[in-house]
């Protein structure tokens, strides 16, 4: 992975001590609440319902086993003990003291880690997919990208007071785990007819009030305007972005007022004065970076053998073959697997963990995974290059962790925002809507018998959940003063990108799970062959599953 | 007479900023709104003492920047701390039109912003409010290096590390 140099320390480091710096006016009353807001979210912090909510960077995803013991170590000294992971691969402690967050801050920056930038109307970290580097379809490793990305946003001088917050994801591979389509830019990895590598760019997409499917701007863009390009869109966004309204403010409707060809033209004007300049990227830089991101030192497996031998310890026991068929993937080398660590347990937060859970975690790394894991946009860990003969092993040890529940890819393995019970914009609570669901659908046989579905829940419209992109999606509303819950069906964040639609009123909380049950059983009964619960919907419509939530006169 | 930071040091200012409304021309140097020096260009030019330009950082300077580019001060007017525009013109003026007269911040920004909007090209910075000016200053070295490309450093990290 990716390790600081000398500059890149001193950046971090300096910009602890500015914000210590701004925290100490603060307390002394030097800066009112007004001018201190943008300050400290661009430094991470929120102020929440109960406590103020520390989102903490995790750069494309990547933690070193280091890292993830020192967070160990943070949650801690300064919070209950516990972090969440969030759908945009951060993570956040629900419990800080807004006086200790320097230290915190400092803390993470002794193992190369910050918070700069994770909120506020900035450029937010840039995500990508958790199986970068290995994933069988990967067109190129997408991480180095997002670092060269990352260095560049890191206090830009110019785009740190934008009209809205801006995200970026980057796809490397032919199936799109980033969900990219659904992000301010969304960067696809490409090659070209003459076999050159570049990116084909999406501009505009995003979940909330309004969500839409990004549009392409530009079908190949030499990686090595990649800089300066962002540089262009930004800059048009930055001075023509809406500022009188907060949600009217994203880059979407920007581009939904002047068109997306009219937007791509104003960029390419743009771009044609910075084009060629000195941030255009040279190989020397992008081999700088490239370098960090080397295979590990894979040993020559006979995968024959190893498989052979899995395959038998897996026929002796049901709950590590279910595990293995659902928690775990295959790479592109082979005698090696990618293992998810499920942070959805029934009874628990999904995205949560306890500090003692997370010292594990980097133990299984240090011994499993050459001491790196990956954060997931669905809230779970991967531990990657994971020799296929030790995988028992592992299980094992995560299963008396409470980290082996073998439900990645299912109904039980919901994205869940946090909801009513920690976060003030929240009309309703999520947590136990989730937990409802997964006490509901306990029977592993019925779950594995559904197979792939999303199911994802938001407690408000701001969407951290994703519910627009919920093969069913569950949306917190507000009615009266009362927490009710909207349901929409067959959305997808996949290289289809399609938003979900309304199935109708929404309920009430102890309705959700028994409507969630008929949805189900509609799938069950029309489904042909291996259809999934996506493809089904989308073979047969919305009336059926509406007629059986709310029967046949709704 | 109000103070600012000019090039990192606390100076005197010198210049009387004229409203859009106003009729009458202050003795002096003024700096008037940049609709005012294109309707009064004539009557501008005969005053005695220099003329410089203000407007907000909303404003599509591509329209009418020939005119200003020689002029000795170019204030940009910040209606909100948190409006960025203006980040984005004053690199504008200095890197694409070659403005090299004092560029000045005016209007509601912070001491916290200082660093970047020094990046950007401004040298100027006139609060609206009252500050302590040295301890001000300070926030213009929050940081020792950057990443990117701008006005105080035209060559980005990754050619230099």
């Amino acid at each position: 992975m990716y390790k600081y140099d000398q500059y890149d320390q001193q950046i971090v480091d300096e910009r602890v001590a500015q914000y210590r710096d701004q925290t100490q006016r603060f307390l002394a009353g030097d800066i009112s609440e007004e001018e201190f807001l943008p300050l400290r979210l661009q430094n991470g912090l929120y102020v929440q319902r109960l406590a103020p909510m520390l989102r903490i960077a995790v750069p494309y995803g990547l933690l070193s086993s280091r890292q993830l013991r020192k967070l160990a170590h943070i949650s801690r000294q300064y919070d209950k003990g516990y972090v969440h992971f969030t759908t945009r691969q951060n993570i956040q402690l629900n419990w800080p003291q807004l006086e200790e967050v320097p230290d915190i801050l400092a803390e993470l920056a002794s193992v190369e880690m910050h918070a700069i930038q994770t909120s506020g109307n900035c450029i937010r970290n840039t995500t990508t997919d958790q199986y970068a580097g290995v994933a069988v379809d990967e067109i190129e490793d997408p991480r180095p990208w997002c670092e060269i990305i990352r260095q560049w946003s890191t206090v830009h001088p110019e785009f740190a007071f934008l009209p809205r917050k801006f995200k970026i994801a980057l796809c490397g591979s032919e199936q799109d785990r980033a969900a990219f389509l659904l992000h301010d830019i969304g960067i696809q990895l490409v090659t070209n007819d003459q076999g050159e590598a570049g990116f084909q760019v999406f501009v505009g997409g995003g979940l909330g009030r309004t969500p839409v499917i990004a549009s392409l701007i530009r079908k190949f863009l030499p990686k090595q305007h990649l800089l300066t390009y962002l540089d262009a869109i930004l800059r048009v966004y930055n001075r023509y972005g809406n500022r009188d309204n907060k949600y009217k403010a994203r880059i979407k409707i920007l581009i939904k007022a002047w068109t997306a060809e009219v937007f791509a033209e104003r960029v390419e004007a743009e771009w044609a004065h910075l084009k060629d300049g000195p941030a255009t990227l040279t190989e020397h830089e992008i081999n700088r970076v490239k370098a960090f991101f080397t295979l590990p030192n894979y040993q020559s497996i006979d995968s024959d053998k190893a498989n052979r031998k899995l395959q038998q310890t897996a026929a002796e026991n049901k709950a590590f073959s279910r595990w293995l068929d659902r928690n775990t993937q295959l790479q592109k080398q082979t005698g090696y697997r990618s293992v998810s660590l499920s942070l959805k347990p029934a009874g628990v937060a999904p995205g949560d963990v306890t500090d003692r859970q997370l010292e594990i975690i980097a133990d299984l790394a240090d011994r499993f995974s050459f001491g790196e894991l990956r954060s997931t946009h669905n809230q779970n860990i991967v531990l990657t290059d994971v020799v296929v003969t030790d995988l028992y092993e592992l299980w094992s040890t995560a299963k008396d962790a409470g980290l082996a529940t073998p439900n990645i890819g299912t109904i039980n393995d919901m994205i869940c925002c946090p909801g009513g019970d920690y976060c003030s914009l929240a009309n309703a609570k999520s947590i136990p809507v989730a937990e409802a669901i997964q006490r509901k659908f306990d029977d592993l046989d019925y779950v594995y018998d559904l197979g792939d579905l999303e199911l994802n829940i938001s407690g408000c419209m701001n969407a951290c959940g994703h519910h627009h992109i919920g093969h069913i999606g569950i949306l917190g509303v507000d009615k009266k003063g009362e927490e009710w819950y909207q349901i929409q069906i067959g959305g997808s964040a996949s290289k289809n990108a399609a938003l979900a639609k309304v199935l109708g009123p929404s309920l009430s909380r102890d309705a959700v799970t028994d409507s969630i049950e008929k949805l189900l059983d509609v799938y069950v009964e029309n489904r042909q062959h291996e259809e999934t619960f996506l493809a089904t919907y989308q073979r047969i419509g919305i009336d059926k599953f509406k007629e059986r939530v709310y029967g046949a006169t709704a | 007479m109000a103070q600012l930071l000019k090039d990192a040091q606390i100076i005197d200012n010198h210049w009387t900023r004229v409203d859009t409304d106003s009729d009458s021309l202050p003795a002096g140097d003024i700096v008037v709104h940049h609709a005012t020096w294109q309707q009064r260009h004539a009557e501008l030019c005969d005053h005695q003492g220099a003329v410089g330009v203000w407007f907000d950082g909303n404003e599509e300077i591509e329209n009418f920047v020939d005119t200003i580019i020689n002029v000795p001060l170019i204030a940009i007017n910040f209606p909100k701390f948190v409006d960025g525009r203006g980040f984005s013109v004053a690199r504008l003026l200095r890197e694409r039109y070659g403005y090299t007269g004092e560029l000045r911040a005016i209007g509601h920004f912070l001491r916290d912003q200082l660093f970047l909007l020094q990046r950007c090209g401004f040298n100027a910075f006139q609060f609206d409010h009252d500050i302590d000016l040295e301890q001000a200053a300070k926030s213009l070295t929050d940081f020792t290096d950057s990443y990117q490309v701008a006005v105080d450093q035209p060559q980005p990290l990754f050619k230099r590390r």
